[in-house]
């Protein structure tokens, strides 16, 4: 069976070269890998080996020759017996190896491939969840943050065998923020994991605890030490329902502070908001109050998707409303408006709700009535009722902790521009920590945070007041 | 070297001669079709061929039980043949179809089985191997005594996340194999030229982990090396490292020039270390089968791979609307 030895693509980019050399002549026998030219690419020069055993039948480029296309046909390998001329009649006929047949149909048009349903290349319209009714009459109770987040675990936890805690003194010490207290007794060791000062490596094995069935919930300490394992969030968690065309799945939390505390400076000081709100295919939440911490992460915990949950220091001993009862969720992808109001838009998230509220209260002062909206969740995130609000106040101001430069403002005002331009009475203005590592002097310090006065001076200003 | 000699042992049944030649050749066959498809451009992208180490997955493979659990880099192909996933499904997630594994979304260096408890594909450079500790800590977990084979290749193996991974392995004595694929080369730098530890496995002593150094082109020497590191795993006795020492006949992957390695040294290898010849040699000469019987098996394979490169080429591409599902659950 006479088979034609096409031109080879050598790279991932290549699309013609040059047969430098041949190392066979017509008439040698080869196997399969004796090298058989010597092909140029843009990049390098590149041996090419036999895939098949045979007879150099007749070689059909000569050496030298420059800019073969790939897949020309380039030499003819024939069988004991067989003349180089049986490729012609060989062709289209039935084949033995298949390898002739498929090496002519490599050239012909109808191997193009073709999908057999074309479907749609634009965007699903993402749907916005309802928040859950409270019902009437719920009884609330006063909880920390710290307490709600707890609260939320282990009530998971209780539901959910597979459900496990593991991160760096999560267990005997209490959780280096207390957020795990009291865990470690109820659950025991076997689910409250301490784990080796190890980030990059304990985040990878919860990542494979969780495609093996298990719902891994990860501590880290602070979010900055996640920067040593932001290869498994992103690269292994995000990515890999994807890449198996749906069959994995990473059902994981990442949770921890994120953000600036107090006089820690620059490294242990830092939002990554606009770093995993980036990511297709993780779910990013960054809650205000105790109960949205409380309804979110047990959200998170419920999903068979990978969630990374912001939470901070400054908040964790901020006390607020929880509602009692037994399975208190918040959807992803809803936001709260916490206030309601006509001449100005002020929407913010995490601990960027305590600058947004406060000014809401002193622009009230002033007479100016502000909408506030807590996004709650960057990813989904929803844009719907930003837009919404801004068609009624026209203006709108962001708040957040984090660096200007593709912040989560910054993509809100775009938003905003493509889906409300018509309706803004001033341009948006977004507010954000200072394009500086933080410093550790206190007055610096100050200076680099977005501040109340700052966010009470902007809503002044896109109301021209 | 671990047992180079069980090799010469007279009890191994000719049935199992015959199936580690078939599954060899398979993953050969696989390969060298698949280099043919990518020189023809319907493979494109980066293809890491495992042409030269066949040994290594056939052997631990005879060695595992169902429900064991692999996971293992972007050089792939073999480990998913050899655990029984479909070369059809397999060649078209190469080709970027709908009939691939991952519905043409992962390629070569990404794609998973969860039924033949195959879990990746990854084209991170050691990130498989917490991956493949948190595999064996979910069968603790549970219970199970089943166990996570872990491969990963000598130049992986100076990733800091293998020794974080070693270091909680041990700690939580979690029952998986850390298989080190030294194929002497990390794309362009051999060994040599990237550590001055005389022998990898050994850096499991720092953490206390067991191991040794098998001969990764002998099959029946993998085989008898996997069943000793399994038993140690399933007696709860933790991890347990081999190095397979083994050989990449083939480019790191399809545009590699190999200019850090002479023609000589590739061919000395094929010549006295070739695991399929090994196998052949051993039934021919044990008069297990005839050279007709072998070329049956041939035949059959050949058959095979062509299906699975027919079904490649076939199967169309993904439908658009495919860009944008598998996000979220
Ligand atoms: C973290 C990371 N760094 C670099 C690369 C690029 N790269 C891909 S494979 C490879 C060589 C790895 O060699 P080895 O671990 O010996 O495996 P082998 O290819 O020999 O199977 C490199 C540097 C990568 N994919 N990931
Ligand atoms: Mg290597």
């Amino acid at each position: 069976m006479a088979t034609e030895i096409l031109m080879p693509a050598l790279s991932p980019t290549m699309e013609e070269g040059t047969l430098a050399k041949w190392l066979v002549k017509e008439g040698d026998e080869v196997k399969s890998g004796d090298i058989l030219a010597e092909i140029e690419t843009d990049k390098a020069t590149m041996e090419f080996e036999a895939v098949d055993e045979g007879i150099v039948g007749k070689i059909l480029i000569a050496e030298g020759t420059e800019a073969v296309k790939v897949n020309t046909p380039i030499a003819v390998l024939i069988e004991e017996g067989e003349s180089a001329d049986d490729i012609e009649a060989s062709s289209g006929g039935e084949s033995s190896g298949g390898d002739t047949s498929e090496a002519k149909s490599g050239n012909t048009p109808s191997d193009e491939p073709v999908a057999s349903n074309p479907g749609s290349a634009t965007m699903p319209e993402p749907e916005t969840p309802e928040d859950p009714e409270i019902p009437e009459g719920t009884e609330m109770k006063t909880q920390t943050v710290r307490e709600a987040l707890r609260d939320a675990m282990a009530e998971e936890m209780r539901t959910d065998e597979m459900v496990f805690l593991m991160g760096e003194e999560v267990a005997e010490y209490q959780g280096a923020y207390k957020v795990s207290q009291g865990l470690l007794d109820e659950f025991g060791s076997k689910r409250v994991i301490d784990t080796p000062i190890t980030e990059h490596g304990f985040a990878g094995l919860a990542a494979g605890a969780a495609m093996g069935g298990l719902r891994p919930i990860v501590e880290f300490m602070t979010f900055n030490f996640a920067m040593q394992a932001i290869d498994h969030i992103i690269n292994t968690a995000a990515k890999t329902r994807y890449m198996s065309g749906g069959q994995m799945s990473v059902p994981i939390v990442f949770r921890g502070p994120n953000g600036a505390a107090a006089r820690v400076a620059a490294q242990h000081s830092q939002d990554y908001a606009g770093w995993y709100a980036q990511i297709p295919g993780l779910w990013v939440a960054m809650p205000y109050s105790a109960a949205d911490a409380k309804g979110l992460m047990k959200s998170a915990i419920k999903s068979d998707n990978p969630v990374v949950f912001l939470e901070n220091e400054l908040l964790y001993g901020q006390s607020f409303e929880v509602p009692v009862l037994d399975d208190y969720t918040v959807p992803f992808g809803k936001a709260r408006v916490w206030q309601k109001g006509d001449d100005v838009t002020i929407v913010s998230f995490g601990i960027g709700m305590k600058y947004a509220l406060e000014a809401a209260a002193k622009l009230a002062e002033d007479g100016i009535s502000a909408e506030v909206i807590d996004l709650r969740t960057l990813r989904p995130m929803d844009t719907k009722t930003v837009i919404e609000s801004v068609k009624k106040t026209n203006r709108c101001v962001t708040v957040e902790e984090g660096w200007p430069v593709a912040s989560i403002g910054s993509y809100l005002s775009s938003v905003i521009m493509q889906e409300a331009f018509d309706y803004l009475d001033a341009p948006v203005i977004t507010l954000t920590g200072k394009d500086v590592p933080m410093p550790y002097a206190s007055n610096l310090e100050k200076l680099a945070l977005v501040t109340t006065a700052e966010v009470v001076e902007a809503a002044k200003s896109v109301c021209y007041k | 070297m671990a047992t180079a000699k069980s090799a010469k042992k007279s009890n191994i049944s000719k049935d199992e001669l015959l199936a580690y030649y078939r599954d060899m050749l398979l993953i050969r066959r696989f390969e060298e079709k698949a280099g043919q498809l990518y020189g023809m451009g319907l493979i494109g992208g980066f293809c890491h061929l495992y042409i030269g180490q066949e040994a290594v997955v056939v052997g631990l493979e005879a060695a595992a039980d169902e429900g064991d659990k692999r996971v293992t880099s972007y050089r792939d192909h073999g480990h998913m043949l050899a655990c029984g996933m479909d070369p059809k499904g397999v060649m078209a997630e190469l080709t970027g179809r709908e009939g691939g594994y991952s519905k043409g979304k992962g390629g070569s260096m990404h794609m998973f089985s969860t039924e033949r408890h195959f879990y990746g594909g990854h084209g991170i450079v050691g990130a498989q191997v917490p991956i493949g500790a948190g595999l064996a800590f979910s069968d603790m977990y549970k219970g199970t005594d089943r166990v996570t084979f872990t491969y990963f290749g000598d130049g992986a193996a100076n990733q800091g996340q293998v020794y974080e991974t070693y270091n909680m392995a041990e700690l939580w004595n979690l029952p998986v194999v850390f298989v080190i694929e030294n194929n002497q080369y990390a794309m362009g730098t051999s060994v040599k030229r990237s550590t001055k530890s005389p022998s990898l496995w050994e850096r499991g002593a720092a953490y206390g982990i067991e191991g040794e150094e098998v001969d990764g082109m002998s099959v029946l020497a993998v085989k008898e090396a996997g069943e000793k590191a399994i038993a140690h795993c399933r007696a709860g006795k933790g991890p347990y490292i081999l190095e397979m020492k083994t050989y990449r006949y083939r480019g790191h992957s399809m545009s590699d020039p190999a200019k850090y390695r002479t023609r000589e040294e590739v061919q000395k290898m094929r010549d006295e270390k070739d695991p399929i010849e090994n196998i052949r040699e051993m039934l021919i000469t044990g008069k297990h089968a005839s050279e007709e019987d072998l070329k049956a098996i041939d035949k059959e394979i050949k058959e095979i791979v062509n299906e699975a490169a027919d079904f490649s080429r076939e199967s169309p591409e993904p439908a658009l609307d495919e860009l944008w599902t598998d996000i979220y659950a």
